[in-house]
């Protein structure tokens, strides 16, 4: 199974668990409709078009509503906390949430019961929280962006907000940044950083980046980074390395970038609607 | 001195403790601190926005350092005005301050996006109206996205007052220096 896991902006919704649909406005889980917004229903809609296209099944999501008080943060927290051992989960991708480290500390308590545990890939809150709480070697894949991997940079942040101005100055050296996180074991084996030039690293070595297509007008876009996350997801449950995921994904997103030739104005859904040709461009230049 | 050595309290714990003049203001969500500290600088207080100490710590929250010396005054304007805090707590060591660096860029003369910390904020210049929202890990960006998108600077709910959370605060960082450079 692949499990995405995050709140969606939609207050006092109780936790759904369910198969996710793509629909003409968004996403359907368990019969709720959840229109497309930066956050999880992008990343959930990218996950769902790559299992669509490899043939696989479609990802199940767990979401609950929350707008920032906490509450359905705290169910999706608990319920993995309570229940993760018997849900089979192939691999796991943790999104949007409100960070709190000691429920998250919980889900990683159960982790360490389980025999078979599942991959996990997290981004968002949910990043922030496994960073704060000293606990990227759990995860096997992060997606900062660029503010977000200065966080990771900075052993004494809680949060990006509190990322200290020297580091959030590093900006222009990336590898400086990726180098600091690694030292500090605040990044898992594989990372993708998103930025003007993307960079994928393994172990704390920087094995690629890309550069090409070029989109700037991409990062004022909320969700261009969910869409990664998403694809990162259902690119190892169909059996891609975690690796050779981000190389796709990172691709995949700029081709469908140049497609769809978006203003700074442009949602998500402009991009989104361009995903499936731009794998197909990705995967022949690939091979 | 030999018995309070005895005890596990050294000449470096007395100095500690004379050193406690500062206390910090812990409230529920960071967005909460955003009004208290504006309240408590229009009083004249010297205060400072900061990380609080481990154990009030979830992985998003922002509190208030203040004169312990008017703790009593604090709390009483603040038990006033529905903003009392959920906990006082003297403290010893510096917090961390957010991050008020911001970083511009601007897109063929037409849309200007600031991004502070991980959040950033886009809007047509000439309009004034906000395109978009991007980045931020917290369950309020999608929210305040929604509440934001299509409306002017002047008109759009302010995040300070809408959210909860440290995106939340980054992104009010955001607005406000949108309204800095081009005006509402």
């Amino acid at each position: 199974m692949l499990l995405l896991a995050g709140s969606v902006p939609v207050e006092h919704l109780p936790l759904l668990i369910g198969p996710i649909e793509i629909t003409d406005n968004g996403i359907e889980i368990k019969g709720q409709e959840l229109p497309m917004n930066r956050g999880n229903e992008a990343m959930m809609s990218a996950a769902c078009l790559i299992c669509r296209e490899y043939g696989i099944d479609a990802p199940i999501g767990m979401v609950a509503g929350d707008i920032g008080k906490r509450e359905g943060s705290v169910a999706i927290y608990k319920h993995l906390a309570d229940h993760l051992p018997e849900m089979d989960i192939d691999v796991m991708t943790l999104h949007y949430v409100m960070p709190d480290l000691k429920l998250n500390k919980k889900i990683l308590e159960t982790i360490d019961t389980m025999q078979k545990k599942p991959l996990m890939i997290a981004d968002a809150g949910s990043m922030y929280v496994a960073k704060a709480g000293g606990d990227a070697h759990y995860y096997t894949v992060f997606t900062p962006d660029l503010g977000e991997t200065a966080f990771l940079a900075d052993e004494k942040a809680d949060h990006p907000s509190f990322t200290r101005g020297f580091i959030f100055n590093m900006e222009e050296d990336v590898p400086e940044l990726i180098r600091r996180a690694y030292a500090s074991n605040n990044a898992p084996p594989t990372m993708f950083v998103k930025g003007k030039v993307d960079y994928i690293c393994q172990d704390g070595v920087i094995v690629d980046t890309i550069e090409e297509p070029s989109i700037p007008t991409m990062e004022p876009i909320g969700g261009t980074g969910d869409l990664i996350t998403g694809m990162i997801s259902g690119l190892m449950y169909a059996g891609v390395s975690p690796l050779e995921s981000c190389r796709i994904a990172g691709r995949v997103n700029r081709v469908a970038g140049e497609l769809a030739q978006p203003t700074p104005a442009s949602q998500i859904d402009t991009i989104l609607a361009h995903l499936p040709e731009a794998l197909q461009k990705v995967q022949k230049q690939l091979g | 001195m030999g018995f309070l050595n005895k005890l596990g309290f050294t000449k470096k714990d007395e100095d500690k403790k004379e050193s406690v003049t500062r206390g910090l203001l812990v409230f529920a969500h960071p967005t909460t601190v955003i009004s208290v500290e504006e309240i408590l600088r229009d009083e004249g207080y010297t205060i400072r926005v900061v990380s609080p100490p481990p154990a009030y710590r979830t992985g998003c929250d922002l509190s208030v350092e203040f004169p312990l010396e008017a703790e009593a005054a604090i709390t009483e304007l603040l038990n006033s005005v529905g903003m009392a805090p959920l906990d006082v707590v003297p403290i010893t060591s510096k917090g961390m301050e957010p991050l008020q660096f911001v970083r511009t860029t601007i897109y063929n003369d037409k849309y200007i996006m600031i991004r502070a910390a991980n959040m950033k904020m886009t809007v047509d210049q000439e309009t004034k109206e906000i395109v978009n929202i991007s980045g931020g890990g917290c369950p309020d960006v999608p929210y305040l996205a929604t509440a934001m998108l299509g409306k002017k600077l002047s008109e759009a709910p302010d995040p300070g007052e809408v959210g909860f959370s440290l995106c939340a605060y980054s992104l009010n960082t955001s607005r406000e220096e949108l309204i800095r450079v081009i005006g509402v």
